[in-house]
């Protein structure tokens, strides 16, 4: 550990604070105005843009225009003989790896089982994956403003119209934003080119290949909107990625930024900045411990460097530049975002350095989590809380003035335990089975680690990896005779498409259903939900939910292996 | 349903060809404009060959003159990278940094086991890191400068020429290993 690396932590931190306000205020005021972009979402898809939309309207607006795309990125994946831009001439990756490829973008998953720079054609990085990385942004956060409406709606039942929502988080956040960010990552020497892979005739006298493609204009998205997915298989390690100390900086700040900037926009539309703040501090409070956890875990030998007779800290799988600080800094963005971009290889952290990783996305992305998706999915832990409380004190549970019945609570349970089954039944299937088995590449519980990981990553739709668990096996670049494991590719994206969109339902469900209520005024024996009191029980319910759920699965997995120094 | 699907259909045509064409395409034509040399991979030039890129590490492997990359799954590929995803309790990782930390000492001899800094035997993430710590960098120095029959004070001096600082205090300081050997070949000519 270093004076440096804790000082770029608490900077971060620092950072993170600062803008929340002002990223809040700036999403409030873009969805509670009207103006330019509401008549251009008019024109552009007429009636449909003009509707107040109930939340099973809205709901199923998201899943149309979800499906639709998903149409859209599995024929592009599948025809990638005839793109433009495919300089090194790529084939078509096979149907089970498309499958899982399509619901992983559609999803704001950004799994890979592929690696960018041998399977796919600029054309797809550009058309195919970098449009998913925008869209599927877009929807998470559209989908959270309609069930802040819900949450604020004095009468009526509208949560908005998703069109517009979304129209609005293209043009008046993500997009400015990206041509502004991808410039400054090129000013940085990220790579952006339609130029061939290129020969270098190395100093030592070799041959040196180097893919190249336009690198920084998904990189930029990929991060402020959550998503993950690397244009090159190392991810943000690779050079071309994330070139230096300031861009990875950056690049953190940008993956957190709106996650954070959200739970002030949820405050200030409810009328209660104070609110938001709450929210943010339960967030903060956890990333920073599991920040802190994985820097003290990394900053130590493993046991293999121990029985390699070698000292200093775990620089096995992570790059000089970033060094353990800002590696593991990374690690715990990534993981409470369900962004899923590494700089350092996950497989390779420590025990309990890739215990927290898990242990984030276990939390259901609710630490911070996706753009939009970690704001919704933490307000259901939210009611959850005020729930709890209300059991405690013997009284009807109220939010924002609005009294939480039967039917949100059922929503409400429905939600917060939907994606641990999934991860604890598709895990438990991949395990089980003889074709679960052919994904795991490490031998021992690290083996088992890698199933898990697999299936907690892709149903909270993180996209992290330990990546020796292998979905596509892929001979020297060649795709000719590349093959997928069908197994692990459908188990993989139905865990996906599931970990999305039922919480994302069920969310505007609830939204709907407290958009209808009265809100009554706070009297002398409501309970407060904006003091520190709350952050505890609210920190307190996402944890035991997360914990009780998964902490055999960890014992068996990194937390066994951290608490021993032999090796397998 | 049905009155989804047509504004639905308009929307994945017209966000793809504003996120997907309009967007990635301004990029590259505004940063081909403005940042040549960086958009187009940082390459660096010796008299009219091109002999790598400032950003991605390469393979100097039996050329003791050379300062060394760390080591690298891929054998430094530049167009299939991947991880060693070897676990920190694997025996395989142990056997792997076992001999890399053997090669490290026969290299650089003088040097004992429990003082090899860790990034000079341990995969990089990238497996085409183009940087070694300083650490690394002053021990592999005495060998390069007895190999070239350098003084190791100049050599020393185009480690601290050839450092990447941090940013602020951001990440870690590190020696670019291509051009610090590009700089030690200048000297020499």
């Amino acid at each position: 550990m270093t004076v440096a690396g804790w000082a770029t932590i608490v900077a971060f931190v620092a950072v993170l604070t600062a803008t929340t306000p002002l990223i809040g205020a700036y999403l409030e005021r873009v969805y509670t105005t009207e103006g330019r972009v509401d008549r251009l979402a008019v024109r552009i898809f007429g009636q449909a843009a003009r509707r107040e939309q109930s939340w099973q309207s809205y709901a199923r607006s998201v899943l149309v225009f979800s499906a639709l795309f998903f149409g859209l990125l599995y024929l592009i994946l599948r025809t990638q003989t005839l793109h433009p831009w495919n300089p090194t001439g790529l084939g078509s990756p096979p149907w089970d790896l498309s499958f899982n490829t399509a619901a992983s973008f559609v999803t704001n998953t950004n799994w890979q089982y592929y690696g960018g720079e041998t399977t796919m054609t600029y054309f797809t990085q550009m058309a195919g994956l970098t449009v998913q990385n925008f869209v599927s942004a877009a929807v998470g956060i559209a989908v959270a403003i309609a069930v802040i409406r819900g949450f604020a709606a004095h009468s009526g039942r509208s949560l908005g119209n998703f069109y517009v929502d979304v129209t609005k988080t293209l043009l008046l956040v993500l997009l400015p934003v990206s041509v502004i960010g991808a410039l400054f990552l090129v000013s940085q020497g990220l790579i952006q080119t339609l130029g061939d892979y290129t020969t270098v005739h190395t100093l030592a006298g070799g041959d040196q290949v180097i893919a190249r493609g336009p690198v920084a204009s998904q990189e930029w998205i990929k991060e402020l909107g959550t998503n993950g997915g690397g244009f090159f298989n190392v991810n943000a390690a690779h050079p071309y990625e994330n070139s230096n100390t300031l861009t990875n900086f950056v690049l953190l700040w940008s993956i957190l930024a709106i996650p954070a900037g959200l739970t002030l926009t949820f405050g200030r539309m409810v009328g209660s900045k104070g609110q938001g703040w709450a929210v943010f501090a339960a967030m903060m409070t956890v990333f920073v411990v599991a920040t802190a956890i994985v820097y003290v875990a990394e900053s130590d030998p493993t046991p293999a460097m121990h029985a390699a007779g070698l000292t200093g800290s775990n620089m096995e799988g992570k790059d000089v530049r970033f060094g353990i600080g800002s590696s593991s800094l990374f690690a715990s963005v990534t993981t409470v975002a369900s962004c899923g971009a590494v700089n350092a290889s996950m497989e390779s952290l420590s025990g309990f350095g890739g215990a927290v990783p898990m242990a984030n996305m276990m939390t259901g992305e609710v630490i911070f989590g996706g753009v939009g998706s970690g704001l919704y999915g933490m307000l259901l832990f939210v009611l959850l809380a005020v729930f709890l409380a209300g059991l405690m004190v013997g009284r009807t549970p109220e939010f924002l003035g609005k009294k939480i019945e039967a039917r949100e609570v059922k929503l409400v349970a429905l939600g917060t335990l939907a994606v641990p089954l999934m991860v604890l039944a598709a895990s438990a299937l991949a395990l089980a089975v003889k074709y679960g088995s052919q994904s795991i590449f490490d031998s021992g519980p690290q083996g088992f680690s890698e199933s898990i990981y697999a299936y907690t990553s892709q149903a909270n739709n993180n996209g992290s990896a330990f990546a020796g668990y292998t979905g596509y096996v892929q001979p020297d670049g060649n795709n000719a005779t590349a093959y997928g494991l069908t197994f692990a590719d459908l188990l993989g994206g139905l865990a996906m498409l599931f970990g999305r969109f039922v919480p994302l339902v069920l969310a505007l469900a609830v939204g709907g259903s407290l958009a209808g209520k009265r809100v009554t005024p706070r009297g002398p024996g409501t309970m407060r939900t904006d003091t520190p009191t709350f952050v505890v029980l609210l920190i307190g319910t996402v944890l035991l939910v997360a914990l009780l759920t998964f902490v055999p699965a960890l014992f068996l997995g990194p937390i066994g292996q951290g608490l021993t120094d032999r090796l397998f | 349903m049905r009155r989804d699907l047509l504004p639905s259909a308009i929307a994945i045509i017209a966000f793809t060809v504003v996120c997907g064409l309009a967007y990635p395409l301004l990029v590259t034509g505004i940063g081909q404009v403005v940042f040549p040399g960086r958009a187009s991979g940082s390459l660096v030039k010796r008299e009219r060959t091109v002999v790598g890129s400032k950003l991605i590490g390469q393979d100097f492997r039996g050329r003791p003159e050379y300062f060394q990359s760390r080591p690298s799954v891929t054998g430094y590929a530049a167009d299939g990278t991947f991880f060693n995803n070897q676990g920190p309790n694997q025996k395989k990782l142990a056997d792997q940094l076992k001999a890399n930390a053997d090669a490290y000492l026969k290299q650089n001899p003088g040097t004992r086991r429990q003082d090899i800094p860790a990034d000079a035997v341990t995969t990089s993430a990238s497996g085409i890191d183009p940087h070694i710590s300083r650490a690394s960098a002053r021990i592999q120095a005495r060998r390069v400068a007895r190999v070239r029959r350098m003084d190791l004070t100049r050599v020393d001096d185009l480690i601290d020429d050839n450092t990447d600082g941090r940013f602020l205090f951001f990440g870690e300081p590190g020696v670019n290993v291509l051009e610090l050997n590009l700089a030690l070949d200048k000297e020499q000519q």
